[in-house]
């Protein structure tokens, strides 16, 4: 799931660094993804992983790090969002 | 005869009601490139527009289509803007929550709903006033939000 998060952040974050040289907790709002990036985002993960991120979790935390993106990811496929 | 402070007030026109309630500004600004809003046009479609805009500013962004990318670039940067006066209170606030309306004089207005309405009562803001720029490239947003001072 990381590699496919990490694609995804390459192709629409217009990171400020290569997403593989970023750590799992690494901030990614430092790292560049801006407003709308973050919503390209999240529509391109909610194609590749076929969920839709429901209105509560479109905040900041659940795109803040790789980790937040795959655990919101988890919840969204687990059913607990 | 005010003193310097005073007339320096009247000078930026800063309404007495205003410094009768001590009330304080926050503002908050955004710049979207319009290209950007193109690309995800064109990637994501329908889906884009129905995630951050509500169905009177697609209506309207719309009704002119070699306009439409510009006008939501202005708006997606009002929202943005918005948040921004907003603070952390409006991390909840989905990109609906936030709309832009035209008065009946074609000026942009604020009206807020769900998760950003809630954030700005419990701010004590009670007035927005916003107002959208856009030429070639780029679009951008400015959003004053009066509120309750200490």
């Amino acid at each position: 799931m990381d590699d496919k998060i990490r694609a995804i952040l390459k192709e629409h974050g217009r990171l400020n660094r290569d997403p593989k040289d970023l750590g799992d907790n690494d901030d990614l709002l430092k790292a560049g993804l801006t407003s709308h990036a973050n919503v390209n985002v999240m529509l391109a993960l909610e194609n590749e992983f076929e969920i839709e991120f429901p209105d509560h979790l479109l905040k900041r935390e659940s795109f803040e790090t790789i980790a937040a993106i795959r655990e919101t990811i988890r919840k969204i496929r687990g059913g607990e969002a | 005869v005010g003193s310097g402070h005073d007339r320096a007030r009247r000078s930026l026109a800063v309404p007495d009601e205003v410094i009768a309630k001590k009330m304080k500004m926050r503002v908050g600004v955004d710049l979207v490139r319009v290209q950007q809003i193109e690309q995800s046009l064109s990637r994501f479609g329908d889906r884009f527009l129905r995630r951050l805009f509500t169905e009177g500013e697609i209506a309207y962004a719309t009704s002119v289509p070699a306009r439409a990318a510009e006008r939501l670039a202005a708006r997606f940067a009002a929202k943005e803007a918005v948040k921004k006066a907003l603070g952390a209170a409006a991390d909840s606030a989905v990109w609906r929550h936030i709309e832009v309306r035209r008065t009946a004089t074609g000026s942009p207005e604020i009206a807020l709903h769900g998760a950003a309405q809630e954030a700005a009562a419990a701010a004590g803001i009670s007035e927005f006033s916003v107002s959208l720029s856009h030429d070639g490239d780029y679009a951008v947003a400015m959003v004053a939000a009066m509120c309750q001072g200490d």
